[in-house]
């Protein structure tokens, strides 16, 4: 124990090695194994150990992963297209909310304003999904409520099972997260720099886009990047919200590991969906890579 | 403060928007028809004595709640760890280190299950049971732990402990009794917020339990039942009465804890 009692940053190691071990074992290892099995294949029940690329060269070359067709797109493109439209919409939807919380809000009420954001995001992922099923489904709540509104005579058909469904769903579910890293960048902002540029004869709309939008970039980002990454992932949303005909991503993995039984094909799937993930993420961060710098 | 309110209607308006699937679920649970559509025909609590007596759903239930508590208790332990690591002088790869373990933050959560999945299933040979959904959640509960614990411990003068060092304990006694108090309200919310992760989670537990299904994957094989739907209202309510309290009674000890350490409140789990 001598070196524990004189030195703190042993100390400090020996209590980062619990969380440590723990993330090796149960994360980098598997992480590492879905590498490994993408380079074997499926023979049958067993699994075929000889290295080979034939998984990635089946993604790559069939029209269903990436290429897709004149009539459909491919499912990564799609994926991607579904997950940045969510992305747009949802942080679009949320930084007034945020800039509400942060400017408007008295001090004294901003946590129980943003206790009341969290709450919804806490509650039963599985049971919200389902209930915007019923709000936007054919008897849905939203079709029921215009017809009795007089407004439309017959339901609309285009509320559910297809894309729309979808990103609202999804732009629900997420909207904390987008609240909340935004939120916090604008907490950040020094209040007087607001006055300055008044004082120097900006109105305060000018004032909004030349001095609070550019600052409250870095927490812009996260958000997009929050939201972007989880989504990618998601297959309950498109399962329930597209019936049986659309598939993203996600589902095609699901499909892969739990009903076509070919492990390698889902693990190099994976793979390929991480890296795009990887890639778009990366290039979002380069572009902003301007205002980023400023913070730093 | 006067002027905005176009922000004030859009923010009232957005509240609707993010209540108003928890707000129908109790309207249809309580409802006594089978079809789930307006308008209402009358108040009935056929679903729920109905939940009251289907056998699998208890089970189902039994097993969410032994995963989620093992979950809540390791992912603490782990994350009270880290953030506690997290405050005390820096060692080289310690930044690296604590970094890795928040990466499930930004990893989508199916790579983490089919990753774990095939671990579990090729590489170690075990059965799926309700232990291999416990060592998932902790990966994934970890970071949330650690981002509710940073704050308990970042708030939290280090000269406590010197102090009563300095008056004879040891240092495990300095930490059980002056640090552990004042970061009890942390770690009481960390429990309780790993517990509510844990028992929401899907994706993870639909690939990695075992014969015994958890409770949102039962429910899931409810879905495709059209005459289950106001079953799974019913049990809705339920879930969302349970996890609003316990997110009152987490955001209760939050605040306490920062007021304790006589910081100002800057709102919020995450």
């Amino acid at each position: 124990m001598g070196i524990f009692a004189t030195s703190p940053k042993a100390r400090a190691a020996a209590l980062v090695a619990p969380p440590l071990i723990y993330s090796l074992l149960l994360l980098a290892f598997p992480l590492v194994a879905i590498v490994v099995i993408s380079f074997w294949t499926q023979s049958g029940l067993n699994l075929d150990r000889t290295f080979t690329t034939a998984n990635y060269r089946e993604i790559f070359s069939g029209p269903i992963y990436i290429w897709g067709n004149a009539n459909r797109w491919g499912v990564l493109p799609l994926s991607i297209f579904v997950s940045a439209t969510v992305t747009l919409i949802t942080v679009a939807l949320a930084y007034p909310i945020a800039y509400f919380v942060s400017f408007v809000v008295a001090p004294e009420r901003k946590s129980l304003w943003l206790f009341l954001i969290t709450i919804p995001f806490w509650t039963s992922y599985l049971i919200r999904v389902f209930l915007w099923k019923v709000i936007l489904g054919y008897n849905g709540v939203v079709n029921t409520g215009l017809i009795e509104l007089g407004i439309i005579q017959e339901p609309l058909n285009v509320l559910l099972y297809n894309l729309n469904s979808v990103i609202i769903t999804l732009a629900h579910a997420y909207a904390v997260f987008a609240i909340l890293p935004i939120y916090v960048a604008l907490e950040k902002i020094d209040r007087s720099l607001l006055e300055a540029s008044q004082d120097l004869g900006e109105n305060r709309f000018t004032t909004f886009l030349r001095v609070t939008l550019p600052l409250s970039v870095p927490g812009i980002v996260g958000a997009v990047l929050i939201v972007f990454i989880p989504t990618i992932g998601d297959y309950v949303t498109p399962e329930l919200m597209l019936g049986s005909g659309g598939r993203l991503m996600s589902n095609v993995i699901q499909t892969q590991f739990l009903q076509l039984n070919n492990w390698p094909l889902g693990a190099a799937l994976s793979i390929i969906t991480m890296l795009a993930v990887g890639i778009v993420s990366l290039l979002f961060i380069l572009l902003n890579r301007r205002w980023l710098r400023g913070r730093a | 403060m006067r002027r905005a309110w176009g922000l004030r209607t859009y923010a009232i308006i957005y509240l609707v928007f993010l209540y108003a699937p928890i707000l129908l679920l109790p309207l249809f649970a309580f409802n006594d028809a089978a079809i789930i559509a307006f308008p209402l025909t009358g108040f009935s609590t056929r679903w729920f004595e109905q939940l009251w007596t289907t056998q699998a759903l208890h089970q189902a239930l039994r097993n969410s709640l032994f995963i989620a508590s093992i979950t809540a208790i390791l992912a603490t332990l782990l994350g009270t760890c880290a953030a506690r690591a997290g405050t005390m002088p820096s060692f080289p790869g310690k930044r690296g280190a604590l970094g890795f373990v928040m990466l499930p933050l930004v990893l989508p959560e199916i790579v983490i299950a089919v990753a774990l999945l095939i671990v579990v299933r090729q590489v170690l040979d075990l059965n799926l049971s309700n232990w291999t959904v416990i060592a998932a959640h902790t990966v994934i509960c970890i970071p949330f732990s650690i981002a509710i614990l940073n704050g308990a411990f970042q708030n939290l003068d280090p000269s406590f402990e010197e102090a009563a060092m300095d008056l004879g304990e040891t240092r495990w006694g300095a930490f059980r009794l002056v640090t552990l108090p004042l970061v009890l309200p942390g770690i009481i919310s960390s429990l309780l917020i790993c517990f509510i992760i844990s028992l929401d989670d899907f994706v993870i537990a639909q690939f990695l339990t075992g014969s015994n299904p958890t409770m949102p994957v039962y429910i899931y094989g409810l879905t495709r039942f059209v005459d289950a739907l106001p079953l799974i209202m019913a049990l809705g309510t339920i879930l969302v009465t349970i996890s609003i309290t316990l997110l009152i009674i987490a955001e209760y000890f939050r605040r306490r804890g920062v007021a304790r350490a006589g910081f100002k409140d800057t709102g919020g789990f995450l």
